[in-house]
C-alpha cells in the first residue's frame, strides 16, 4: 500500500509528504533512537512521539517510508522544513502510538 | 584493489541538533556511487550512531571515510575523554550520556553494539583523558 493511501484512510494528517508513492513494507514504533536505527525495517512507517530534528536524520538513515508523530504532539516549523529537505514524509496522528500501530496493522493485513 | 576514494568530515561537537549530517551526506555520496542498499544502509547507521558517539561525549571530532569497490572503511577520531572499560562500554543498555541526551531519544545504550553488528569488523583504539578512535570495515557484497 501506498503511504499516501494509507495517511488518507487512517485519517492522518500530512505535515509534508514529498513522496507520496512509496510503498509501506510494514512499521516500528518507538522513541529511542538506536533502537529505531537497528530494527526498523527500510519502508516501515515509524510512529513514534520524538519531534526534535534527530529525527530526521534517523529516519532518512533507517530509510522509512514515513515518519508518523503520535498522540498530536507538537511539530516544530523547523522540522517540517527539514523533512522537505531530506525527501521524508511526515505525518501526525492524532492517536496514541498503540491505536496508530494496531490500525497499520489492520489495514496492512487486508 | 582499485584506487579508494575518500571523504573528510569535521563533526561539530557544539551542535547537538543537527549532529548526523556527515552520515546522512555519506548516505547520498554511496548511494551515487551504485552501492547496494543494505550496504548503504549499514555503513550510514554505524557511522551516525559513531557520530552521535563523538558529538555527546567528546565534544566532535574526524570522521574519515574510505572507499573501495570490495570495501568500506569508516574511521572515527576524537580528542575527548576515552572509554575506560570497553567491555562495559559494548554492553546494550549500557550508557553514560546524561538526561538531557536520552530526552531527545539517545543514551540507550545500543551506540557500539549497533556499530558492531552493523560493520563486519570493528577495532577500537582508546586511551582515557587522549581519545578514542573507531575504525569500522564494512565488506561490500559481489554483483
Amino acid at each position: 500500500m501506498k503511504i499516501s493511501e494509507m495517511a488518507q484512510q487512517l485519517g492522518w494528517e500530512t505535515l509534508i509528504m514529498p513522496d507520496p508513492d512509496v510503498e509501506v513494507t510494514g512499521g516500528y514504533a518507538g522513541d529511542l533512537l538506536s533502537w529505531v536505527m537497528g530494527r526498523a525495517q527500510a519502508g516501515n512507517v515509524w510512529m513514534t512521539i520524538m519531534t526534535n530534528r534527530n529525527i530526521m536524520a534517523v529516519a532518512t538513515l533507517a530509510g522509512v517510508s514515513a515518519v508518523v508523530v503520535t498522540e498530536h504532539a507538537e511539530i516544530d516549523g523547523e522540522i517540517v522544513k527539514l523533512a522537505e529537505e531530506q525527501d521524508i514524509n511526515l505525518l501526525r496522528s492524532a492517536q496514541p502510538t498503540f491505536e496508530t500501530a494496531y490500525a497499520v496493522g489492520k489495514l496492512l493485513e487486508k | 584493489m582499485s584506487e579508494p576514494i575518500q571523504f573528510h568530515f569535521n563533526i561539530d561537537g557544539e551542535d547537538f541538533t543537527s549532529a548526523g549530517k556527515a552520515s546522512v551526506q555519506v548516505k547520498k555520496l554511496l548511494r551515487q556511487l551504485s552501492f547496494d542498499a543494505d550496504t548503504i544502509r549499514r555503513v550510514s547507521v554505524a557511522m551516525y550512531e559513531g557520530e552521535i558517539n563523538m558529538v555527546i561525549h567528546a565534544n566532535g571530532g574526524q570522521a574519515d571515510v574510505i572507499v573501495w569497490d570490495e570495501k568500506i572503511e569508516v574511521i572515527l577520531a576524537d580528542t575527548g575523554p576515552g572509554i575506560p572499560d570497553v567491555s562495559l562500554a559494548m554492553q546494550e543498555g549500557f550508557s553514560t550520556a546524561k538526561e538531557n541526551i536520552r530526552s531527545l531519544g539517545f543514551g540507550a545504550g545500543m551506540g557500539l553494539p549497533n556499530m558492531k553488528r552493523y560493520s563486519d569488523d570493528m577495532k577500537i583504539d582508546t586511551v582515557v583523558g587522549e581519545g578514542t578512535t573507531v575504525t569500522m570495515s564494512f565488506t561490500v557484497p559481489e554483483g
